[in-house]
C-alpha cells in the first residue's frame, strides 16, 4: 500500500501543521513516510504546497509522480485545481470552499467550483464557517484536516492525539478549538 | 533507538550534536537555515555546544574555523550563495587543514527555488580538494554528517556535505545513534600549519596534494558508494549522485530488465568502482541533482569509445532545473503518466509578494512617487523579501544580483551618470554587506540616496535576529561617517505617505551621499509576538 496527498494551500495557511499531524501519525502506526515542503520565498502569499506518501514498504522519491496521488487535500479551491496533474482517475479531492482572494485575477469562484467538480470524485466544505463555529477561524486547515481523515489510512485517535501535542504549548482553549475543528471537518466530510 | 521525524537539514544538525559539536555558526539563507534553527532550538545549546547565528558566511566560515584550530568540533551551515561568500577562508581552511573536526554544509537550490542561480557547490569541494559527502536521503544525511566529523580528524581537512533543497525540506523518520561527547583536553592547530605565509603554504598545499591518493581510497571503499551488477543480459548501466538515487530508486522495480547502477555519495568519487561499471555496458545514463559534475568527468574530451553516454549534456536530462519523477522515468525509457488535466480552465499563477501591510511596500509607494519626473534614475536592490518589490503592483527596483551588491553597485552606476542613483537594502543585508561599500562612497561622497528598509528581523528565512537595526545602526552610520543632516528616518505608513515621499525628494536632489533608514517592524514578527 502506497498512499499519496499532495497538501495545498496558500503561504500561512497552515498546511505545515496538516503535515505534522499526518507525518506523527504515520510514525506511530509504523507507516514509512516522505513529505516534501516548501519554506523560503514561496511561503510569503504564494501558491505551496506539500508532497506526502504514505506506505507500508520503503518509499524513495520525495515527489510523488504525476498521476500517483490519492489525495488532493486543499484549503483552498483554486489552489486544489493547481496540482491536478498528480492526481490518480480514482483520486480524490478534498477542498474547502473559502477563496484567498490575493491576486487581481482570481477566477469566479462558482467556475473554480465547478472545475473541481468536473474532475473526480470530490468533498467540498464550508471550511471558513466550520472554523469559526470550533472557535477560531485559523483552525480552517484541521478542519480540512478532519474531512481528509475519511480517507487517509491512518486512525483517528492518532490524528486527535497528535493535534493535542500540536497545540499543546498554546494552551487548552486551542487545543480544544482544533480538535472542534478537526471533528466539524469529519462529519461535514460524511454527509 | 527509536526513529524521530527529521527535516533533511535537522537530520545533519542532530548527527552533529551527536558527533560531539562544540560550535557551529551559519549565516540564515534557503534550504539551510533550519539547520542552525533546530540547533538553536534544542536543550544542550549554550550548554553542551555554542549555536549562533553570525553576520556573514565568511564571519561563520572564520569563526568555525577558529572553532576547530582550538580543537573543538565546529560547523558551519549556509546556502550554495553563501559559500561564495564564505569561499576566502573555505579555500584556505583546506591548506590549514582542520584540528578540531570541521564540516562546511552547504544547501544547493536547484530549482532556483528561492535563490538567484543554481550553482552547484560540488565544484567547490573539488575546487579545495577535500571530501564532500552528498546524502541521498534522510538516514544517510544523519549518517554521513557523524561520519564527516570522523573523517574530518582522521584526515585533518575540513569535510563538506553537500544538501539540496528537496532533501533538505522534506521530512522522514531517521534512526539514530549513541552520541559522543566533544574532544576533551584538545590542543591548539600547530602554529606552522595554521600561518599561510608563502613558505608555510607552499608545504601544506603539498600535504594536501599527498593526501589526495588516501581521499580516493576512501572513496573507493566507502559503504555509501554502491555498485549493483545488473540483471543478466542487461547492457546498460546507471550512474545516480545523491538525492538522485531516490528517483531512480522509485522506478528500478518497474524496470523489465534491471541495468547495473552505481550510487555516489563521496566525491573524490570511486573512479574504479566506475571503472568496473562501464565495463559491463554500452549504454550509460548519468543522474545527478545539479550540475552534471560527474558526467563531464566520464565524458572527458574523447567519451567512451563505442559507448553511449546519456545525461544532461545530451539533452536527455534536462540542463536546468530541478529533477522530477517524470524526468527520471522518461531518461530510463519508462513511459511518463500525466494524470489528469483541468483542460483549457483558465488557472492564474499566484506568486509570492510582500504581506498585506508590510512596511516595505509603503516605503516603495513613496520613492515611486518621489522618482516622478527624473529619467535617468535607477533603484538598486538586493535580498530579501523587499525583492519582491519589483513585480507589480510596485515595479520598484531593477537589480538584485547578490548580498549588499545594491550599494556597491548604486556607486558604480552613480559614478557612470545614473541620477538619482538609489540603493535598497535590508537592515540584515546591510550588517552583512552592504557596509563596507557604504564605507567607500562615504570616502567618495557620491551623489546616492542609500534606503534601509529596517525592519528589525531577517524575515524571508523566518524572522531570525538581525545585527544591524534600531538605535545602533544609527550610531553605526554616523561612525561611518554619514553627514547627520542627509541621515533621515521615516516610518513607512500609509499615513505618512506625504512626508515620506517628501524626505525622500530632498535627499534625491543632494548631490551627496543620503541615508534614509525606513524604519517599521516586519509584521509578520510583529503578529507573532503578539501572540505570545
Ligand atoms: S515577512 Fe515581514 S518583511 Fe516580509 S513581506 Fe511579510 S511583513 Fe514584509
Amino acid at each position: 500500500m502506497t498512499y499519496n496527498v499532495i497538501l495545498a494551500g496558500v503561504g500561512g495557511q497552515g498546511i505545515l501543521s496538516i503535515a505534522f499531524v499526518i507525518d506523527q501519525a504515520a510514525l506511530a502506526e509504523g507507516l514509512y513516510f516522505l513529505q516534501a515542503e516548501v519554506h523560503g520565498m514561496s511561503q510569503r502569499g504564494g501558491a505551496v504546497q506539500s508532497h506526502l506518501r504514505l506506505s507500508d514498504t520503503q518509499v524513495y522519491s520525495p515527489l510523488i509522480p504525476q498521476g500517483e496521488a490519492d489525495l488532493i487535500l486543499s484549503v483552498e479551491p483554486l489552489e486544489a485545481l493547481r496540482y491536478f496533474s498528480y492526481l490518480k482517475p480514482q483520486g480524490v479531492v478534498i477542498s474547502s470552499r473559502s477563496p484567498f482572494v490575493n491576486i487581481p485575477d482570481y477566477t469566479p469562484v462558482e467556475d473554480v467550483y465547478r472545475e473541481i467538480a468536473n474532475g473526480p470524485a470530490s468533498v467540498l466544505v464550508e471550511a471558513d464557517k466550520l472554523a469559526k463555529e470550533a472557535g477560531s477561524l485559523r483552525a480552517e486547515n484541521m478542519v480540512m484536516l478532519g474531512a481528509a481523515s475519511l480517507y487517509l489510512p491512518l486512525q483517528e485517535d492518532n490524528l486527535k492525539k497528535f493535534i493535542k501535542i500540536l497545540f499543546k504549548s498554546k494552551g487548552e482553549k486551542v487545543v480544544e478549538t482544533n480538535l472542534k475543528a478537526f471533528e466539524l471537518g469529519r462529519q461535514a466530510a460524511k454527509k | 533507538m527509536d526513529k524521530i521525524i527529521l527535516l533533511g537539514d535537522e537530520a545533519v544538525a542532530l548527527a552533529a550534536i551527536h558527533s560531539g559539536l562544540a560550535a557551529a555558526y551559519s549565516y540564515p539563507g534557503t534550504p539551510a537555515s533550519e539547520i542552525m534553527e533546530f540547533l538553536i532550538r534544542q536543550p544542550g545549546n549554550g550548554e553542551k555546544y555554542v549555536a549562533k547565528w553570525c553576520v556573514n558566511e565568511k564571519v561563520a566560515m572564520e569563526e568555525a574555523l577558529g572553532a576547530s584550530f582550538a580543537g573543538q568540533r565546529a560547523m558551519v551551515s549556509f546556502k550554495h550563495v553563501g559559500l561564495n561568500v564564505a569561499a576566502d577562508p573555505f579555500m584556505n581552511a583546506a591548506i590549514t587543514g582542520a584540528n578540531g573536526g570541521l564540516v562546511v554544509v552547504s544547501a544547493d537550490d536547484p530549482g532556483f527555488h528561492s535563490s538567484q542561480n543554481e550553482q552547484d557547490s560540488r565544484y567547490y569541494g573539488d575546487f579545495a580538494r577535500i571530501l564532500c559527502l552528498e546524502p541521498a536521503n534522510h538516514q544517510e544525511a544523519y549518517d554521513l554528517t557523524r561520519e564527516a566529523f570522523d573523517l574530518s580528524e582522521k584526515f585533518g581537512l575540513p569535510v563538506m556535505i553537500r544538501l539540496v533543497t528537496r532533501l533538505a525540506h522534506s521530512r522522514a523518520p531517521v534512526a539514530v545513534r549513541e552520541p559522543r561527547g566533544k574532544n576533551q583536553n584538545p590542543k591548539y592547530g600547530y602554529g606552522p600549519d595554521w600561518t599561510l605565509l608563502p613558505a608555510n603554504a607552499r608545504r601544506r598545499y603539498q600535504e594536501l596534494l599527498g593526501r589526495q591518493k588516501d581521499l580516493k581510497n576512501y572513496a573507493e571503499n566507502c559503504l555509501f558508494n554502491e555498485l549493483s551488477p545488473g540483471e543478466k543480459g542487461s547492457r546498460s548501466g546507471v550512474v545516480v549522485t545523491g538525492l538522485a538515487y531516490n528517483y531512480f530508486r522509485e522506478f528500478y522495480n518497474r524496470l523489465a530488465l534491471k541495468p547495473a547502477f552505481l550510487k555516489i555519495a563521496t566525491y573524490p568519487f570511486p573512479e574504479q568502482k566506475l571503472l568496473k561499471l562501464i565495463e559491463q555496458i554500452d549504454e550509460l545514463t548519468v543522474i545527478e541533482e545539479g550540475y552534471p559534475f560527474i558526467e563531464r568527468f566520464i565524458r572527458g574530451v574523447a567519451g567512451l569509445p563505442g559507448k553511449v553516454i546519456r545525461g544532461k549534456m545530451d539533452g536527455t536530462i534536462p540542463a536546468s532545473g530541478e529533477l522530477t519523477p517524470e524526468i527520471v522515468a522518461k531518461a530510463l525509457d519508462l513511459p511518463v503518466k500525466t494524470g489528469l488535466s483541468t483542460g483549457d480552465f483558465r488557472l492564474p499563477a499566484r506568486p509570492p509578494q510582500l504581506c498585506p501591510g508590510c512596511p516595505h511596500g509603503d516605503t516603495y509607494k513613496a520613492l515611486n512617487e518621489a522618482l516622478q519626473g527624473y529619467d535617468r534614475a535607477n533603484v538598486f536592490s538586493d535580498i530579501g523579501c523587499y525583492t519582491l518589490g519589483a513585480l507589480p503592483p510596485y515595479k520598484a527596483i531593477q537589480t538584485c544580483v547578490c548580498m549588499g551588491a545594491s550599494v556597491s553597485m548604486a556607486k558604480g552606476g552613480a559614478e557612470a551618470g545614473v541620477y538619482p542613483s538609489v540603493a535598497v537594502i535590508g537592515d540584515s543585508t546591510f550588517a552583512h554587506s552592504g557596509l563596507t561599500p557604504l564605507f567607500d562612497a562615504v570616502y567618495s561622497n557620491t551623489d546616492m540616496t542609500v534606503i534601509i528598509l529596517d525592519n528589525g528581523t531577517v524575515a524571508m528565512t523566518g524572522a531570525q535576529p538581525s545585527f544591524g537595526t534600531g538605535e545602533p545602526l544609527d550610531r553605526l552610520l554616523i561612525g561611518l561617517g554619514i553627514n547627520k543632516d542627509h541621515l533621515r528616518v521615516i516610518i513607512p505608513l500609509p499615513k505618512n505617505h506625504q512626508l515620506n515621499t517628501g524626505i525622500i525628494r530632498e535627499e534625491l536632489a543632494y548631490h551627496g551621499l543620503s541615508v534614509i533608514i525606513a524604519r517599521r517592524e516586519c509584521i509578520q514578527i510583529l503578529g507573532d509576538k503578539k501572540r505570545s
